[in-house]
């Protein structure tokens, strides 16, 4: 029986298991600065948006909505329902990191992004006894955490000095499109993505991008309806 | 409501969300029913995201368009790599390739 690996080797770990996917953030991160500040975010806000959200997608669509001159609240409830699948994220963890203190497991929460949780999947799932595997989970949290705030500021800086005739916030569209096409697993998210994409286009007319938050509603219940494993 | 007012609530709201099932470990599993509507939410929300930037210019509806054919080429990109820088740079590509040529105007 050898000992556990110790929390330093844990956190160094993770902050290996998260670089690439680090690595890959870096443009995202450029982009979305630039199209923070084509959007109209104070230069301080758009770098302050980078720490208070951390969720690449959210913040691009963010960008989009503060264009679109979004109410406030609309903007909130569009982050919730983009950021809802970080919950199923929560519950995957949730008895992995039962026994730490309330702190540890905020501050886990917060670095809780798609990347970090796709490179600790790995660790978490290996049934030996790893007392200190929070430690990688931190790693991985923290090493995403500084580069996106790093390759952020970067675009903030940058954005004010690309043209317009570039049409760089067709960028984050392509973004969607290459986060939404892998997803598409069964006829059930086909229904559901076509469904919410015909409301969507139908409803382009209500205000302050309304239509999102219909669409995203009846894309999710022709999904449910279609599900194979059927209403339990 | 100032923006700096929207961005906090937005981050907090995030933040009860990733902290929802490990804030209350143990206490609360996710029913089949919440983690199957779980499944389409990131699909539906982001296919509602991505159609009326490829079909809507100006608030009328217009297929003959760059927009389109240039997200119709990503998709194709991102189904055949599942790559997303691959994906983005297709599609910037296409689209400043058919402004250049002014094959919609």
């Amino acid at each position: 029986m050898s000992a556990p690996t110790p929390p330093r080797s844990e956190f160094v770990g993770g902050l290996y298991a998260v670089a690439p996917l680090a690595l890959g953030s870096i443009p995202f991160g450029l982009i979305y600065g630039v199209l923070a500040v084509k959007a109209g975010l104070s230069p301080e806000l758009a770098i302050a948006v980078s720490a208070i959200v951390f969720a690449g997608s959210a913040q691009f669509m963010i960008t989009q909505l503060v264009t679109a001159g979004t109410p406030g609240l609309l903007i909130v409830v569009s982050v919730m329902t983009i950021n809802l699948r970080h919950a199923l994220y929560s519950a995957d963890l949730a008895r992995k990191l039962a026994h730490l203190s309330p702190a540890w497991k905020s501050i886990l929460a917060y670095l809780l992004t798609d990347e970090a949780y796709a490179a600790t999947l790995a660790r978490f799932a290996d049934p030996a006894p790893a007392p200190h595997r929070h430690w990688h989970l931190l790693g991985a949290g923290l090493g995403l955490w500084l580069v996106w705030q790093a390759s952020s500021v970067a675009g903030v800086l940058l954005g004010g000095r690309i043209p317009a005739g570039w049409s760089l916030e067709f960028a984050g569209t392509l973004t969607f499109i290459a986060i939404v096409v892998p997803l598409l697993r069964d006829r059930a998210i086909l229904v559901a993505m076509a469904t919410a994409g015909l409301v969507a286009v139908a409803a382009h007319a209500f205000p302050y991008k309304l239509a999102v938050i219909a669409a995203a509603a009846a894309g999710i219940a022709a999904g449910l309806a279609l599900d194979p494993r059927g209403v339990r | 409501m100032s923006l700096w007012v929207v961005m906090l609530a937005a981050g907090v709201m995030t933040f009860v969300i990733r902290l929802s099932f490990i804030g209350t470990a143990g206490r609360f599993d996710a029913s089949p029913w919440f983690a199957r509507a779980l499944r389409f939410v990131p699909a539906a929300a982001l296919s509602a995201l991505v159609w009326p930037d490829l079909v809507v210019i100006d608030g009328a509806l217009a297929l003959a368009q760059p927009r389109l054919v240039a997200g119709l080429v990503a998709a194709g990109v991102a189904w055949r790599s599942r790559n997303i820088l691959l994906t983005i740079g297709c599609g910037m590509l296409s689209l400043w390739l058919m402004q250049w040529l002014q094959v919609f105007m």
